[in-house]
């Protein structure tokens, strides 16, 4: 097999799946992020530490994200509305996972592009009609790959990788979520 | 031979009426035995599985003992001591065969579905005049899945088929049978140890292929057509209501994906032994058309499905193993049939040792090279 340089270092990946079969209590990991209201509809969101194999973690730096909604919701746009902030995690984790499976199956990249659109329809929000759902009715992505490969292997990079993608099974599942007041 | 029940006991017991074989006729063969009747490309049914299994118990001179239920298998000195219905057995080596499809496996959300729907596993199921008026929702189209779905759907109910990761094949490719294909190019006679990912293989859904008289395919879009409405995998249940998952477009592309690859082997086989002359020419299929909408969830109270049938797969039962053979899992753990407690060995388990080891068809090579290894062991301990 010819070398493929995309930068995804498979073989500790392939590695950590060996151990962890072996281990479940290490594979258990807890992401977090901490809001702060500012004002209006406006908050700056802190993600730092994180934990998993069965102890705490810190990103090398935080990541500070604004989120409020654009102007023609009548505020600031200080930053991104936060249902986008759902199909930036989902155009990464697609993306990761294209390079991922590619350098596992030995194809090298040589550009790859996603655009995501998230087709909402506002009602749902704004309480305008209860048949209306709040979140996204549907979401379309669209993958520019240019690789070594045929249309057929692409295509099979792009299954393989919403099939183990982590964000793609949180948005087309269920999950129970809690939200409790401390 | 221990058996609990008969000779043939799965295939007079835990099938329902309708049930033909997948695999065609010409490839029922057992050591020695193998299917002489007029109908080379058809299907036997469940009663024809029986009879023909049957024979081969007759015609082997199998010592079976039936109804003798095993109990328990202890490992103790060196030896097995076996707890039966009818008494108990020492031996020097065992051999598990009791099957890889002794339970229907079902969900455990199963447990919060509304009372008033009625559930059902395959092994409940006998025929549609047996489930009441209304809609039906089958849980899984896999072979079973596919078969109930389009079985229920003709009888008039209306079906909804949850679907999960599945493997489409067509039933006759380039005029032939496509398990002619399977066999014929070597992808079933592939080695356990030539397998990349063998756990995969061996969880691998069994396929979306039916025995019918006119050989005809049942993948989703006949049943679509048939106006059986398709959802995505059943994820799970909230407030009374079943949640589907909105990735049904990524299984089918998964599934069809997979179809083309296999197409491809075999038309690459066909070339390279000379095999274009005898066989069609070279067809593909239409994608799987992804519904106009899917719906993501049903209301399970609203009396619009009056019962589930959970076609979700089966899993063996080892419950009477007392050894430490299994993963964490409830699987025994083998090497092809090898387990790993001195004199133990298994046959019949989904690609134990090759591919169509989970067919009938399979059982011979296994057994031929399981035996050896079970003789050397015996003669090792002389
Ligand atoms: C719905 C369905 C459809 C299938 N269709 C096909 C097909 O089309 N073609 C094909 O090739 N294969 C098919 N198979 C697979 C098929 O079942 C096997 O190929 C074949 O029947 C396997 O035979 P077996 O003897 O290994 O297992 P089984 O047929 O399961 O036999 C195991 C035996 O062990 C007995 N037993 C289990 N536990 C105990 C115990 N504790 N004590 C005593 N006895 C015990 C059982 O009573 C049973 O008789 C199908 C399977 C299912 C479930």
């Amino acid at each position: 097999m010819t070398t493929v340089t995309n930068g995804v270092n498979v073989q500790a990946l392939i590695d950590a799946r060996e151990v962890l079969k072996g281990a479940p209590e290490a594979a258990q990991f807890t992401w977090r992020a901490s809001a702060k209201w500012n004002s209006g509809v406006h908050s700056t969101i802190k993600v730092h530490s994180f934990f998993g194999l069965g102890e705490e973690h810190n990103h090398k730096q935080e990541s500070v994200f604004d989120a409020d909604h654009p102007e023609v919701f009548a505020a600031e746009d200080n930053g991104i509305t936060p249902i986008e902030y759902l199909i930036v995690g989902l155009a990464s984790c697609l993306t990761a996972g294209v390079a991922s499976v590619a350098e596992n199956r030995g194809i090298q990249l040589r550009s790859v592009e996603a655009t995501v659109e998230g087709a909402h329809d506002i009602r749902g929000i704004l309480g305008a009609d209860s048949d209306v759902r709040n979140g996204y009715n549907d979401i379309k992505v669209t993958f520019t790959i240019d690789a070594d490969a045929s249309r057929q292997e692409i295509e099979a990079l792009v299954a393989q990788s919403q099939k183990r993608s982590a964000v793609f099974d949180a948005l087309t599942n269920p999950t129970n979520v809690t939200v409790e007041v401390a | 031979m221990l058996e609990r029940g008969e000779v043939a006991n799965s295939w007079r017991r835990e099938r329902w009426e309708s049930l033909r074989l997948l695999t065609p006729n010409w490839q029922c063969r057992l050591p020695g035995l193998h299917y002489e009747g007029g109908d080379p490309d058809g299907y036997l049914t469940a009663g024809e599985v029986s009879e023909f299994i049957e024979r081969f118990a007759k015609v082997s001179a199998a010592p079976v003992r039936t109804g003798a239920q095993v109990t328990s298998v202890r490992r103790v000195d060196g030896r097995y001591h076996v707890m039966t219905s009818l008494g108990e057995i020492g031996c020097e080596t065992v051999v598990i065969a009791s099957g890889a499809c002794n339970r229907p496996a079902v969900p455990a959300f199963s447990a919060a579905l509304p009372p008033g729907v009625d559930q059902l596993t395959p092994f409940d199921y006998r025929n549609p005049a047996g489930i009441r008026d209304g809609g039906v929702l089958v849980v899984g189209a896999s072979a079973t899945g596919v078969q109930l779905a389009a079985e229920l759907q003709r009888s008039g109910h209306p079906v909804t088929l949850s679907v999960g990761e599945h493997v489409r094949l067509p039933r006759m490719y380039r005029g032939r049978d496509v398990l002619w294909w399977m066999e014929a190019s070597g992808v079933w006679d592939q080695r356990h140890d030539e397998i990349d990912d063998l756990t995969r293989a061996r969880r691998l859904p069994s396929p979306q292929l039916a025995g019918t008289p006119e050989r005809t395919a049942l993948d989703l879009n006949v049943l679509a057509s048939a106006g059986v409405e398709l959802v995505g995998r059943w994820a799970t249940v909230r407030d009374g209501c079943a949640l589907f998952s909105g990735g049904l477009r990524n299984v089918f592309s998964l599934a069809d994906l997979k179809m083309e690859r296999l197409l491809n082997t075999f038309d690459e086989w066909a070339e390279t032994a000379g095999h274009n002359a005898d066989v069609g020419p070279v067809e593909r299929f239409a994608a799987t058309r992804v519904p106009e909408s899917a719906r993501l969830q049903l209301d399970l109270r609203s009396g619009e499905i009056g019962t589930v049938v959970w076609a979700t797969g089966f899993r063996p039962d080892y419950e009477w193993l007392d050894l430490p053979v299994m993963d964490a899992k409830g699987q025994l753990i083998h090497d092809g049939g090898v387990v790993d407690s001195p004199g133990v060995f298994a046959l019949g388990l989904p690609v134990l040792r090759r591919r169509k080891s989970t067919f009938i068809c399979g059982i011979e090579d296994d057994a031929r090279e399981v035996i050896d290894h079970l003789a050397r062991y015996l003669a090792r301990r002389r």
